[in-house]
């Protein structure tokens, strides 16, 4: 139609870049405003910079063993103690969160990324598909997790990347169930079939229509998906298929203490709150996330 | 049929069935939600489309779009049977054939912005202009559905009941449709929304030469925008006529009832002239009565009515109807 305005060129190029950058613009605004969001997001940065830079900062050697220090509670000398072997806990904590965070959030991702595709394909396909897809969650739900990581583990080795990957192939079923869940009920909603009666194939209507309203569901699963996988890393240290001593992480820190958690709390207590507070900030992250992704709010 | 123009789109013998249930060691059972429809849209007419809940209506209409896959039957648009053509060969009918909705809450995505659901259409339709002049598109649709153009921006949550159904309307206009299914487009609407929405699609049926089929249950309305109008009773079409020869000349003992339904604003009227309810309810889709789908329920039901189906004929010119007694 005639443009009212003399020179539109300008002006229409100018209008839909500022539309494009206010989506992105009113999100990040939002996302600031939530302040634990904001807290955690600083705070989780911190965690992983201090870690990632442990060599420079940790006073000690990750596995330098002081015989005449064992066991001893939180001093000046050794700010969270030290273990049965009078290693300073501190330095092993920032050595072991290189690890466990690194397998926590990526093994998180790729679980729910799995998950996300399978409960997808299963949730909106239906019929056959479905039902082929789900039963094979049951049967992945079904498996003993352990002896299944024996066998993987005995062909996959042991390095991060390895346990990365059996972490995320062993955490997708929920995040799918959650998924498939989810789009049952969306993909129901008069907007899908405007775009499949406007000719969309599928996976536009699943990228643009489905997924972003069920964006909650794969968060929520994303973010309980880090600490399980801090632990399940910790279990497979524990049977000798993870991380092998004396490198710490901390959930093998976690496990190793479990015995003298009565006489040396400090053992349990400092790599419990590290991965207590890691998955708390991942959790406001993620709640701040959701909050600033929906236009409603 | 009805005099002059020509068939637009011809629907013969379409049915749509569900199949539910099936599980272990149980029988499918199937939902004959649509059961042997046949009928005309002229081109540049409105075809009101009545019925119950459940009567299958909506199915009907998005059977036509082959939204469903249907079970039985052809749709033809201008001669061409859509039925059975894969996603791609039904993308040039895509665009001549589009859809507006009931629910206007469910049918705008609440994360896009009312610029990016105006100009998705676009996005596959007109792959030959660029995004600037899309949203020049889809601004000049916002205008001619009566809304603010700088609305582009804001999301559906933002607006009423109203403006989202203009929205929807829009989004159907965005391809240049010549046949529009309104899938009961008005009945989630204020009384007073309804009205303007009706006159806007009135007015757009006149700037564009729309062609609708028009799915209400409310039948004032559907007498005030249609040409015809045909009368759906349990996945059949009972009745079929110009809009003034069905009201004046109902054939169909269903009709007569659901015409003596409507609701008259005056009550000393209504106090003298009490609303004779049809008995008995709708049967269900899964197990319909035999012969006549309509005898179980029918004043004037006689032997002949449970044993065959009435044919579905022209009793008067122009005026089809199903019953044995007519």
């Amino acid at each position: 139609m005639a443009a009212p305005i003399m020179e539109p060129q300008t002006a229409e190029v100018e209008g839909i870049t500022a539309a494009q950058r206010s989506n992105a613009r009113i999100a990040w605004d939002k996302f600031r405003k939530h302040k634990l969001a904001v807290a955690s997001t600083c705070l989780l940065l911190a965690i992983a910079a201090l870690c990632f830079l442990a060599p420079l900062i940790a006073p000690y050697k990750f596995d330098a063993i002081d015989l005449r220090n064992i066991r001893r509670p939180p001093s000046a000398r050794h700010v969270f103690g030290t273990d049965g072997l009078g290693r300073d806990l501190f330095t092993r904590l920032l050595y072991g969160g290189r690890i466990s965070v690194t397998i926590g959030l990526s093994a998180a991702l790729l679980g729910s990324m799995l998950g996300t595709l399978i409960g997808s394909a299963a949730g909106y396909y239906g019929r056959g598909v479905d039902n082929l897809l789900m039963r094979l969650t049951d049967l992945a739900y079904s498996i003993p997790t352990l002896p299944l990581i024996i066998v993987i583990s005995a062909y996959a080795g042991s390095s991060i990347a390895s346990l990365v990957a059996i972490i995320g192939f062993l955490s997708w079923m929920t995040t799918a169930r959650v998924v498939r869940g989810s789009i049952l009920s969306v993909k129901e909603n008069e907007y899908v079939v405007a775009a499949r009666a406007l000719g969309f194939g599928d996976l536009p209507i699943i990228l643009r229509h489905i997924l972003p309203n069920i964006g909650n569901s794969i968060i929520i699963g994303t973010t309980l998906g880090v600490g399980n996988a801090i632990i399940l890393e910790s279990s497979l240290s524990f049977l000798g298929m993870g991380v092998n001593p004396p490198t710490p992480t901390w959930g093998n820190m976690l496990m190793d203490s479990q015995a003298t958690m009565a006489t040396e709390p400090w053992l349990t207590f400092f790599p419990g709150m590290a991965i207590l507070m890691t998955v708390l900030c991942v959790n406001f992250i993620g709640d701040g996330l959701q909050d600033a992704l929906d236009p409603t709010l | 049929m009805a005099g002059a123009g020509r068939a637009l789109v011809e629907v013969r013998g379409l049915k749509k069935h569900f199949s539910v249930g099936g599980g272990f060691l149980q029988r499918k059972k199937t939902v004959r939600a649509v059961d042997g429809v046949s009928f005309d849209v002229i081109e540049g007419e409105t075809l009101g489309v009545v019925g119950e809940s459940g009567c299958g209506k909506s199915t009907m209409g998005r059977t036509m779009l082959q939204l469903y896959p249907p079970t039985e039957g052809s749709v033809s648009y201008r001669g061409v049977d859509l039925a059975g053509l894969s996603r791609q060969e039904l993308l040039p009918y895509r665009k001549k054939i589009q859809i507006i909705f009931q629910d206007p809450y469910s049918s705008l995505n609440p994360r896009q912005t009312i610029g990016s659901i105006v100009c998705e259409p676009l996005t596959l339709h007109r792959k030959d202009i660029g995004k600037k002049e899309r949203l020049e598109l889809g601004r000049e649709l916002l205008r001619k559905v009566n809304l603010d153009q700088s609305f582009v921006n804001r999301f559906p949550h933002e607006f009423s009941g109203g403006q989202r159904q203009r929205i929807g309307i829009a989004r159907a206009l965005a391809v240049k449709p010549e046949f529009i299914v309104c899938d009961e487009p008005i009945s989630a609407l204020d009384v007073s929304v309804q009205a303007q929405v009706v006159t806007l699609l009135e007015d757009l049926q006149g700037e564009f030469g729309l062609t609708y089929l028009f799915i209400a249950h409310d039948l004032s309305m559907v007498r005030h925008i249609s040409t015809r109008i045909a009368v759906m009773y349990l996945g059949r079409i009972v009745e079929l006529a110009g809009r003034d020869e069905l009201f004046r000349a109902p054939l169909h003992p269903y009709t007569r009832a659901l015409l003596a339904a409507i609701p008259v604003p005056d009550p000393e009227y209504a106090a003298r002239n009490p609303i004779k309810t049809l008995e008995g309810e709708i049967p269900s889709a899964l197990n319909p009565p035999r012969g006549c789908c309509f005898h179980p329920r029918c004043p004037m039901a006689g032997p002949a009515c449970e044993e065959g189906e009435p044919a579905f004929r022209e009793l008067g010119p122009g005026h089809y109807c199903a019953c044995h007694k007519a």
